[in-house]
């Protein structure tokens, strides 16, 4: 079937040309206007939809300023200067907010947490990018609960309802994977030029995961613990509320961690719409072409990710304590009576002492022009043998890649993939992947579609490359792992601006600049499931293989990496995500894919021809991300184990 | 020299405090964009109409992203939109009524393909764009990506400019590759220099580089409206685009509520104007000597009290 399928295919490519040569370019005429639609109805919506006594607009307008509230009541405890309904709010202070955060970790898990927590943000202070660190801060502080609050709320009534928990799960993808390029002038039309809009944006990106994860949590609820709730009455309410949410804690939490994540993710892209803060330093710091600065400003988003990431997941982890049984509010709350005491003195001590407020600037430290002076001693000194493997790769493999994926007709490509989905999920599957496959060619952007597969497929490829072996020396070494994941955190939150640049120096603008940033991207989840999987490989397994006589080599390939199968294949579709998530940013180094498609339709601010390009982005993902899911499915029922698979935990 | 400037200032707010009786004082928003000489720009006008006693908010926008903010009022002004890069965007927005072109800058925009002076060692015929045409010069550009072809650098797409229809309007063994940001094809620019490598890309002034490297445009056939608009006008009877880059003002442009909450402010932004050579001064005093934008703008309204003063009156 595989064979006369590929037979077909092969015909069509090679002779298919001058018979059939709307099966290479669907003819214009054919295409229906999308863009045209798109943009009518945003149109439509931004500003002539109204209510009755009021527009849509306007309803935007009044959750903007809702949303406006805490963020400047958070922006005034951390950095002072705003005022709330005509009130200034005090700021605490670096030292304030820095004793703050140690003392959070040292009631979640002690010590240690405390110091890493702590350091983190004595890190900032030290290298001078407090103020905006706190802009940053602010934001992040008020998206992250609506994030995971609304997430949470969406999981639950999807939970709840299972035809409206279906009816969304496409939704959830297309917000994660359409970049936000393409909806970012509507939505700076209906909620505002500057930081709310910078936040709604953050949400549509970062709360999916939250939602998936509250889904699966909740139906990985024991049936004893739900028995029991029904045993003794509870109420709908008191189910969801008293039962189940707090039964599937653990496993929420891990959305808190993605939600928090993501949103540390978005923060260049929403400096670009006025949100200020670590991503406009590193844009300016870059610009100047100043590698130092840009740098510093990258790491401390990374601190400031790194923090707040040990910290939800010590929380995650904090047991209940035993009920204290001291009476008076000191001996309960010990800590938020601490913390409160902290907080009043150090704002008094700021007022009092600048100092504290701002962390001197002679105590400052900088790297300078270092880094600069790295880039450019490389450059003069190594730019030949750098360009000669660079053209290595380029003319061997990327450029052949891409020109073969290009003349690749559409026809043929629909056929193998509907093929392709009928054979591993049946017909609907195979409606899916051969209906999307049409709809991105009926577009007209074949060719940006293509080279977007071209980018992202070979990155996926060579993420997994070196992804697979690193988890399978590190899944059995704590230690090492430990170090890894210090690494793949900050791949995943440090600014791909602050290498990209030196990269463009050393490798020029293009694909392979573009591609080490998907690379370097993507790798954190090709690395992070293997390891997942390996780990939960069942010890006596591998004891039963020795006992057998097997090699090291025969443990590994034969026992280890088949039975991790499905979370590796799930590790492979989350790389594929977060390449084509990457998209966004590999259009600023000149890649002429389906981002760079988005962002011309930005500046000329056209919203249709931009959400057309971004659905296209989210086709492909979703073809790719069922057929695998399908594949993972499979393997699953041939290896004999249950088919619960991580697939929703993003 | 600081005292001077502090007396200015309180002047200026003493006879500031009266005119401004009827006026907003809401903050006025000022779009900072990617590049110095736009910030300089920004904050030049942001402190002066601070001297005259307005409330001015600085916000980090996107060049093109912003006009949604103009259109609707978030944003007030935007000080440098270019006649070459930001006409078409600027006029969809002036259609809508929403925004108003507050006049030129006095700047002059200029765009166009530049190369470093030692590449033309390698192509002898340059500037005259036809010396692009022979293909041991386009071979000389190029990268193992575009040979037999030259290598464009062009601007990031947001920037327009129409790169590709020149090639092909004139017939360049050339292929243009795109940039991204202006990070980006600056980065480029250096890395080239830092090794006298070949490059040939998109360079604008008033900006940094051309005053800190030694280079040349290159001439292409002077542009003008019809060779944009009309095929049929110029070299190429078939094609428009078959000119040079129009050269041309850089335009002020605001929300059209701003005339009547800040007349005051508004005059000011319209009576605004600096030469190139003063700008070019202040980005390489940036970008070059590593003073920050602020230090060069207090320096040029110590200097140019009386200009500026003008403007608030």
């Amino acid at each position: 079937m595989w064979i006369a399928a590929t037979l077909v295919f092969a015909a069509l490519w090679l002779w298919g040309g001058e018979v059939l040569p709307w099966a290479f370019e669907v003819p214009r005429a054919w295409r229906p206007p999308f863009a045209a639609w798109i943009s009518g109805v945003l149109d439509w919506l931004t500003k002539e939809a109204h209510f009755g006594l009021f527009t849509f607009r306007d309803l935007t307008r009044f959750i903007s300023a809702v949303i406006d509230v805490p963020y400047q009541i958070a922006l005034g405890l951390l950095s002072g200067g705003a005022t709330v309904f005509g009130v200034p709010v005090p700021p605490v202070g670096w030292l304030g907010v820095t004793l703050l955060v140690a003392l959070l970790g040292f009631v979640l898990s002690g010590l240690p947490l405390a110091a890493l927590a702590g350091g983190a943000f004595f890190f900032i202070a030290i290298f001078g990018q407090w103020t905006s660190a706190m802009l940053t801060l602010a934001s992040i502080l008020v998206a992250v609960p609506l994030g995971v609050g609304g997430g949470l709320l969406l999981g639950i009534a999807g939970h709840r309802w299972t035809g409206f928990g279906r009816a969304i799960v496409p939704f959830l993808d297309l917000m994660q994977t359409i970049p936000i390029f393409a909806y970012l002038v509507p939505i700076l039309i209906l909620f505002g030029f500057g930081p709310t809009s910078a936040m709604i944006a953050t949400l549509i990106y970062a709360m999916p995961p939250m939602t998936r994860i509250t889904m699966l949590a909740l139906q990985r609820v024991p049936d004893e613990i739900v028995d029991l709730g029904r045993m003794i009455g509870c109420t709908p309410r008191q189910m969801t509320w008293r039962v189940m949410v707090p039964s599937a804690q653990e496993a929420l939490m891990v959305g808190v961690n993605q939600v928090i994540m993501l949103s540390l993710n978005m923060v260049i892209i929403a400096s670009m719409i006025g949100a200020g803060g670590l991503g406009f330093d590193v844009l300016s710091a870059l610009r100047r072409l100043d590698f130092g600065a840009g740098l510093e400003a990258g790491f401390a988003i990374v601190a400031l990710a790194i923090a707040l990431d040990r910290l939800s997941q010590a929380a995650a982890r904090r047991r209940p304590a035993a009920p204290v049984s001291n009476e008076g509010i000191v001996g309960r709350h010990p800590f938020l009576l601490s913390a409160l005491t902290v907080l009043i003195l150090a704002t008094l001590a700021g007022l009092a002492v600048p100092a504290v407020q701002t962390y001197p600037e002679t105590g400052r430290l900088s790297t300078g022009t270092f880094w600069s002076e790295v880039v450019e001693y490389i450059n003069i000194n190594y730019f030949d043998e750098i360009e000669a493997a660079k053209n290595a790769v380029l003319l061997n493999v990327l450029i052949p890649v891409k020109r073969f994926l290009i003349s690749l007709p559409w026809l043929g490509v629909a056929g193998l993939l509907t093929l392709a989905g009928w054979r591993l999920g049946g017909p609907r599957l195979a409606l899916l992947a051969g209906g999307l496959t049409v709809l991105v060619a009926s577009t007209g952007l074949w060719e940006e579609a293509m080279t977007t597969v071209y980018l992202c497929g070979i990155a996926v490829l060579i993420a997994m490359l070196i992804g697979l072996p690193i988890g399978i020396l590190v899944a059995e070494r704590d230690r090492l792992w430990a170090s890894v994941r210090v690494i793949i955190d900050t791949l995943q939150t440090l600014p791909a601006f602050v290498y990209l640049m030196p990269a463009v120096m050393l490798f020029r603008v293009g694909d392979f600049t573009a591609m080490i940033a998907i690379v370097a991207f993507a790798l954190a989840p090709a690395i992070r499931y293997t390891v997942l999987g390996l780990r939960g490989v069942d010890p006596a397994l591998i004891e039963a293989g020795k006992a057998m006589g097997c090699t090291p080599w025969q443990i590994v390939t034969r026992i280890r990496l088949r039975l991790a199968m499905p979370e590796i294949l799930l590790g492979l579709n989350q790389t594929i995500m977060f390449a084509l998530s990457m998209l966004v940013i590999t259009a600023l180094v000149g890649t002429r894919d389906l981002g760079q498609e988005v962002y011309i339709a930005l500046t000329k601010a056209d919203a249709g021809r931009g959400l057309v390009a971004g659905l296209c982005v989210a086709f492909i993902a979703i073809i790719a991300d069922r057929l695998i899911h399908a594949a993972a499915s499979r393997s699953r029922a041939q290896l004999g184990l249950s088919d619960g698979g991580g697939h929703d935990a993003a | 020299m600081t005292s001077k400037r502090i007396s200015a200032i309180t002047v200026a707010l003493l006879a500031g405090t009266s005119a401004l009786a009827q006026e907003s004082a809401d903050p006025i928003k000022l779009t900072l964009h990617d590049w110095t000489g736009q910030l300089i720009t920004t904050q030049l006008m942001g402190e002066v109409l601070k001297a005259a006693g307005y409330n001015v908010e600085y916000v980090q926008a996107d060049y093109l992203a912003q006009f949604a903010g103009l259109e609707t009022g978030d944003l007030h002004v935007a000080m440098e939109i270019w006649e070459t890069t930001g006409r078409e965007a600027m006029d969809a927005a002036t259609a809508t009524g929403d925004v108003v072109n507050v006049g030129a800058t006095g700047m002059q925009a200029k765009e166009e393909w530049w190369y470093p002076i030692y590449m033309k060692e390698l192509c002898p015929g340059l500037p005259n764009w036809e010396a692009l045409k022979d293909p041991a010069c386009a071979e000389a550009f190029g990268t193992a990506e575009t040979l037999p072809k030259g290598r464009y650098l062009g601007g990031p797409v947001t920037w327009g400019g129409f790169d590709e229809e020149r090639v092909e309007a004139l017939d360049l063994p050339f292929e243009v590759i795109h940039a991204g940001t202006d990070a980006a094809l600056f980065a480029e620019l250096e890395s080239a220099i830092q090794r006298q490598a070949p490059i040939l890309l998109w360079v604008y002034a008033p900006h940094w580089a051309p005053a800190k490297y030694e280079g040349e445009w290159v001439e292409f056939p002077e542009y003008t409206a019809e060779c944009y608009t009309d095929p049929a006008s110029g070299l190429n009877p078939d094609l428009a685009y078959d000119c040079g880059k129009p050269f041309g003002d850089i335009w002020k442009v605001a929300w059209s509520g701003v005339q009547e909450k800040w007349p005051g402010a508004y005059s000011a932004i319209d009576a605004f104007t600096v030469s190139n050579e003063d700008m070019g001064a202040m980005i390489t005093e940036v970008d070059l000597n590593g003073k920050t934008v602020e230090q060069v703008v207090a320096d040029w309204m110590a200097a140019n009290e009386a200009t500026w003063q003008g403007w608030i009156q």
